[in-house]
């Protein structure tokens, strides 16, 4: 089956259909990533350009694998060795990077909506790596996957996301996506770093993290930007610690077996701490494994249609 | 205008089966050391009859997998309708052993090029044969299969239809003539 659309710029209406088709498809890439020779031929002659323009270690480096793994000739270009700093707009940059006879083109700004543009200007295939604040909707496809690879069906699970949600194009992916599936989805943090009209999206909020914990299944725990921290949206990371930190003795409290996922990069003990971070409930190392077969199923579904 | 005429029916499909696992245990001297392995749809289900029937008559239990060749295809680009990937599955070590290759119908040869490449990056098997059903000719690849169940010799508007109970409710092999207007 299809996909319905030339690109993925996100998650906020995609159908139900196509996220499903993303996800059983994942399954087969996640079986050829177990194998001795851990390549197909797929995309053989295709080329993929990613388009860095906001430093990025391990999204690119999953993106740059699952091209590889599908036999893609890759192209990186990162904005902090290119003529970006020579004042090229992104749109200049674009038409370039098409002229060189590109079939699919990663790209992840700083600016919210970069995606969207570079789809209307360009032939390529666009997928969206992150834009800005708002979403990241391979981030959110590789957590669902590893939730329902460790539980089942996402109709009726309950996913709680928690830490900054007002600067995390994570969760908005991840609650556009969830709620499409079926899954109830809530969000905790601190009241500076919830907006303030984010139930609009169909979400529970809550700023207690002990009881958002008593109803949830699953925590999708966010990084704690350090590098926002000169902005003060909270007092200090240790009071972070204090009020959200998740932490084995909360989660025993549930009585429940409690999924985590972290998208990375974690830091310990300050948004989670490490024992539950190394926990049996902690999927955030598979994360990573299905991040690279997730992004094969994209890049093989966008990248064969005609 | 379509006219079918039924090449196989349900006695010689049973028939054919029978026979094709008797060559490949003749050929292989035994089942000691062969595995089957199908390619989806229709050669899985041929696949698993053919290692029922070879288990029958040996009595030792035979390694079946299953093989999707969607991202080993060369007609990938051009296609309209996208394959849906349903996956390899294949949980047993590939590497010297004798693998039967299973498909209903052998034509052009592409499908079983495909295989070949997506088998070999499994592992190293000592030797892959090839088994099929129907072989109705017209190959664009140096391919020939070492066990052939019935050849029917065709005209490019014509399609051999392979039937197999578990999908289309009977086991047939009809002939199907697209008439030309």
């Amino acid at each position: 089956m299809p996909l319905s659309c030339r690109h993925l710029l996100g998650l906020d209406g995609m159908p139900k259909e196509d996220i499903q088709t993303i996800l059983d498809t994942a399954t087969s890439f996640r079986e050829v990533l177990e194998r001795p020779i851990k390549r197909v031929p797929t995309l053989q002659g295709k080329t993929v350009v990613n388009l860095f323009f906001e430093s990025s270690t391990r999204t690119r480096t999953s993106f740059e694998l699952a091209e590889r793994r599908l036999s893609a000739d890759v192209v990186n270009f990162s904005a902090d060795a290119s003529s970006v700093k020579k004042g090229e707009s992104l749109k200049d940059t674009a038409r370039n990077i098409e002229m060189m006879k590109i079939d699919t083109v990663v790209i992840r700004h700083a600016s919210s909506g970069a995606a969207h543009f570079l789809s209307r200007v360009i032939d390529a295939n666009v997928i969206n790596a992150g834009d800005g604040s708002h979403e990241h909707p391979t981030q959110a496809l590789l957590d669902m996957y590893s939730l329902r690879e460790r539980r089942g069906s996402l109709e009726g699970m309950h996913v709680c996301i928690v830490g900054d949600i007002a600067h995390s194009r994570v969760a908005r992916s991840n609650i556009y996506g969830l709620k499409t599936m079926g899954a109830e989805v809530s969000v905790c943090g601190p009241r500076t770093l919830v907006p303030r009209d984010v139930e609009k999206l169909g979400v529970r909020v809550y700023f207690d993290i002990d009881a958002a914990i008593a109803d949830a299944d699953v925590l999708n725990v966010l990084r704690i930007q350090l590098e926002r921290q000169e902005s003060a949206f909270f007092p200090s990371l240790r009071e972070y610690r204090q009020y959200f930190g998740i932490t084995r003795e909360r989660l025993e409290r549930a009585k429940r077996q409690i999924t985590i996922l972290h998208p990375g990069p974690i830091n310990r003990d300050v948004e989670i701490s490490a024992d539950v971070a190394d926990g049996e409930n902690s999927i955030i190392l598979q994360q990573v494994l299905n991040g690279v077969a997730v992004r094969m199923a994209v890049l093989y579904l966008l990248g064969t249609s005609s | 205008m379509q006219d079918n005429s039924l090449l196989v029916d349900e006695q010689g499909f049973q028939r054919t089966l029978t026979r094709l696992a008797h060559e490949i245990l003749e050929f292989n001297k035994g089942s000691s050391n062969i595995a089957i392995v199908g390619i989806r749809t229709r050669g899985d289900f041929l696949a698993r009859r053919l290692a029922r029937k070879i288990q029958e008559i040996e009595h030792r239990e035979l390694q079946v997998g299953v093989l999707d060749i969607t991202l080993y295809r060369d007609d990938l680009r051009g296609k309209l309708n996208q394959p849906l990937l349903k996956g390899t599955d294949i949980f047993f070590d590939v590497t010297g052993k004798n693998i039967v290759l299973v498909d209903d119908v052998l034509f052009t040869g592409r499908t079983v090029r495909a295989a070949l490449d997506a088998l070999i990056d499994l592992g190293r098997p000592a030797a892959i044969q090839l088994a099929v059903l129907v072989d109705r000719g017209h190959r664009e690849l140096p391919i020939k299969a070492d066990f052939v169940g019935k050849n029917c010799p065709t005209s490019s508007d014509e399609e051999i239809q392979v039937r197999m109970s578990e999908i289309d409710g009977e086991d047939a092999v009809v002939l199907v003539r697209k008439g030309r207007y």
